[in-house]
Formats: C-alpha cells, structure tokens, sequence
C-alpha cells in the first residue's frame, strides 16, 4: 500500500476529503467529552481509535514489512517456480529466508496449547540478539560517555587564556547533582551524617529536574489541545463556511 | 475560601485552559518565541553547512497523536533542507510514520518546485528500530530495497551514491518514543554520523545530557522548538501559531499552580 496523498474522490456526492475532516471532528469532540464524564459517546470513540490502530499496523507491517522482505523475495519466486516453470527469466528464491518465516511462524504456536512452548524459541533468539546488539553498545554509549560527560574541569579556561568562573560553577553544579543524586539512590548505609546531608541534597536536584520534566510536560500537553484546536478552527470550521485563515494542520 | 480553592470542580480549570486556548487564536494574538534556544540554532547551523546535495535523513517516529508539535517542526525542516538543495531521506521507524513524511515532504516539496525521487524520497516503514538502524550502517538497500511507493531505490536519482551513513550529512530523529536513544547508540556510536532531533515536550529532558556530551548536535523541544526553527528560516506557520495560546495558557497554568500552593499552605496553617 503506497502512502501516496489522499485522491479527491466523492461519495454521494461529498468530497472524501469533507466527509474525512468532519468524522475526525466529531471523533475530537466526542474524545474531549471525557473531560465532563465519561459516556458512550467517548467510548465509540475510543474503540473506534483501537481498532482502527490495530488494523492500520497489520497492514502497515504486511505492505512494508512482509511484501518487500518476505513475499516478494522468497514467497512469490517460490509460486513462480512451482506453478509457472516455463518461466524462465524467474527470480531464483532467497531459501535463507525460510529460517526467519519458520521462527516467525512458531509466534502463532501460542494457538495450540499443546505446542505454545515452541513460541518461545523466536522469542528467545530475538531477546539474545537484541541484547548481543545492545548491551555493550549501552554501556559504551550511555554509560561510559555518560560519565565521561560529568568529568569536567572546575576551573576552566576561556577563549582569552584567562579562568572562565560562569563555566566553571556551571560544571561545578552539574558534577555536585550527580553526586548528591546518586547518594540518595545509594541504599546500602544509612542516610545519617554526611551521607544524609549530601543525598538531601540529591533531593533537592531531583525535585529541580522533575520540576523541569513537568514544565515541559504542560507545554507537551497544552500543545496537543492547541492542534485540535487549530484542526478544528483551520479544517473543520471552513467546511460549513466560517474561514478564520491559518494553514491548517493537513 | 480556601478550602474551595483546594477543592473546586476540575471540570472549571478545563473550562479556563479552553478559553486561554481558543482565545488567542480567534484573536490572532502572535506570541512568537523571544530568544532562540541554542539547540534550535545548532541544528539550524548544522543543515546551514552542508555542501549542496548532501544526503539527509530524516526519520518520522510519530504518528497523528504526536501531530501538533513534531509536524510543525517537520514541516520547518523539510522547507529549510530542501530549500538549500539537500537531498531528503524520510523513513519510518513507527508504524504511523509514512504517512507523516509523505505529508511533509509533499506539501513542502510543491511549494518550492523540488521533485519526489529526485530532491526527496520517502522509504516508509521498517520495524526492528535497532536492526533497521544497524542495517543501514552497512547498506541502506539491504533495510529499504524499495521507498513507501513499492519502487526500487537503485531506479531513484536523489539516491545515487548513497550507500551508508558515510554518505549521509545528518541524521534527525522527529519522535514521540525512545527512537532518539537507539540512534544515538547505534548510528552515532559506531557510524559517527551526526544525530540531531526533534522530541516532544514531555521527552526533551531524558534527551539533554547527549546533547551535553555532542552526541546530538541539536534538538528541537516541542511546540516551541518548532516555532523557534520557523523564526530561523523566516516562514511562520503552524508552530509560531500556536504560540500565542501556548503562552496565555501557561500563565493560566502558573496562576492556578501558584493559587493552589497559597490555598494549600493556608489551609493547613488554619488547622
């Protein structure tokens, strides 16, 4: 399925592209009706959203997934092969793919209770390469570099040789809350003395990075509201004749 | 008093971040960004100097619930990089991404006369985000032999010598997920292809310290992030928009916050 831009095409003489813009803006407001209760309205909705997500991702994942790295190099010369000889100029199958549908296959094993023991092998061979592939990379990459990142100088100098003092307590800053943060998370002693003094300051970071985290949150949040809302001013509003100008979110 | 302050109807605080919303925009009041972040400015300096036809890829891993503030930044990017004669890369490592690209590209590619297949492709989808991002390092055809349109890659001019991330300028991951990690470790760290991105509000913080270690040389961060980008290549749309809302409803936010923590710490003195 390519994903080519929507055609112009009509229904009962309305434009697809009309008809489109007001089911996605009843489905927005009949999702924001949840804010007074919640309603059967919100939950057609909702279901409608899960079910339609499912069957996208299966088609999705068949047409740019399965097509061009199974079907098409093994399933589809293998048929050809098989059913249509006298074509010679056929494509020759990649029969090391069989190895992969084979395990994929054994996933559906899950469907006979007898056999579901065998869907643990694609599981299996998917969880050791993923963590042949991640593990060491992880390391070098967050937590080595990580840490490399937290060496810095105190004193630092500047462009003109002399002491650049702002970078230096800003690196001062960032290597005290990596220290004071990981005292708090160090739970084999007691938090007493200076172990207690140094992770109550861990605490304070803490609270001044969740509270960077929930400022950016309200902006994320406030920003999903402000596309709907530009959907339904930009988009919506147009088609019963109320243009208030903007681009609109297509 | 207080006491109705730490208890009243939540569904009065939706009513008021409604308006703080809708007004601005039925007002036209522009708010656009002051200062621009120097994350913003380095991915913008970064695509700046790039020699002409450099390879670009651009990864969409978000979908229509992360719309209102990725798009926009898309959006922004693709205009910048096409108009300074890269060559665009879109590809997907979220199911809802082709269609993303294929908006973005397509609706930016007209308004500046530039050629899908020759200024731009969009290779869809793949999944495995780790193995696709591996498999490219090695050969890009062997993770898109085809784009989202089912034709052959080899058969595109705009992918002409491009083999690896050695033939790629940068590499920007828009996403709603954890995609930006993967490649920041897997394309980054063995390729050492340059990494930008532009993340969600809600995910900018986990991404910071890879900027502080270089490696990611820029990120946009949110609504924001996008209108600060639209600032920089002088074409307001979508992201400087929604700015004025933005910023009406975050001093709706800091008042309700800020009359919250007086009705809390007055409540509890009484008792």
């Amino acid at each position: 399925m390519p994903a080519a831009a929507a055609t112009s095409s009509t229904i009962f003489g309305l434009s697809t592209e009309i008809i489109g813009i007001w089911v996605a803006a009843l489905l927005t407001l009949a999702i924001y009706s949840f804010l007074y209760a919640d309603n059967p309205v919100y939950k057609v909705a909702e279901h409608i959203f899960v079910g339609i997500s499912a069957a996208y991702g299966a088609v999705i994942l068949y047409y740019q997934a399965l097509l061009p790295k199974l079907v098409k190099p093994l399933i589809i010369p293998l048929i050809d092969r098989v059913w249509h000889p006298e074509l010679a100029d056929a494509t020759s199958p990649r029969y090391t793919l069989l190895v992969p549908m084979f395990l994929g296959l054994l996933i559906f094993s899950r469907f006979v209770p007898k056999y579901d023991w065998l869907s643990r092998w694609p599981i299996a061979f998917v969880m050791g390469l993923y963590a042949g592939l991640s593990i060491p990379r992880s390391v070098q990459e967050i937590i080595l570099k990580q840490m490399h990142g937290t060496m810095l100088p105190l004193l630092p100098r500047g462009a003109n040789g002399g002491y650049d003092f702002l970078t230096g307590f800003s690196n001062l800053l960032l290597v005290m809350g990596v220290i004071c943060t990981l005292a708090y998370f160090y739970f084999s002693a007691r938090h007493e003395g200076l172990l207690g003094r140094v992770s109550r300051v861990g605490v304070w970071f803490l609270m001044v990075a969740f509270g960077a985290g929930f400022g950016n949150t309200v902006m994320a949040r406030i920003s999903l509201l402000i596309g709907r809302v530009q959907f339904l001013l930009y988009d919506w509003l147009p088609t019963i004749g109320i243009h208030l100008g903007g681009p609109g979110m297509g | 008093m207080w006491e109705k302050l730490l208890f009243f109807d939540r569904r009065i605080i939706f009513v008021f971040i409604a308006i703080a919303v809708w007004v601005p925009f039925l007002t036209q009041l522009e708010l656009p960004p002051g200062q621009t972040n120097p994350r913003t400015q380095a991915l913008y300096d970064a695509i700046e100097n790039l020699p002409p036809r450099t390879p670009v890829m651009v990864a969409f891993d978000y979908g229509p619930s992360g719309m209102p503030e990725v798009h926009p930044m898309a959006k922004a990017l693709t205009r910048h990089i096409l108009s300074r004669n890269l060559r665009l890369l879109g590809v997907a490592l979220a199911l809802t991404g082709p269609p993303m690209c294929q908006d973005a590209f397509s609706s930016v590619s007209q308004d500046l006369d530039k050629q899908e297949g020759v200024d731009w492709v969009n290779l869809g989808y793949k999944p495995q985000p780790v193995a696709v991002i591996t498999q490219i390092g090695e050969d890009i055809r062997r993770a898109f032999p085809e784009d989202a349109q089912e034709r052959a890659i080899d058969e595109l001019p705009v992918m002409a010598g491009i083999h690896n991330y050695d033939d790629i300028g940068l590499v920007i991951d828009l996403a709603t997920g954890n995609t930006p990690g993967a490649w920041i470790v897997y394309a980054h760290g063995p390729y050492k292809v340059k990494v930008a991105a532009g993340v969600t509000g809600v995910m900018a913080t986990d991404y910071y310290p890879f900027l502080q270690t270089g490696q990611m040389i820029g990120m946009l961060n949110g609504l924001k992030g996008a209108a600060e980008y639209e600032e920089l290549i002088n074409h307001r749309d979508l992201g400087t928009l929604g700015m004025g809302s933005q910023s009406v409803a975050h001093l709706l936010i800091i008042l309700f916050v800020t009359l919250g923590n007086v009705g809390y710490f007055a409540f509890t003195r009484r008792r």
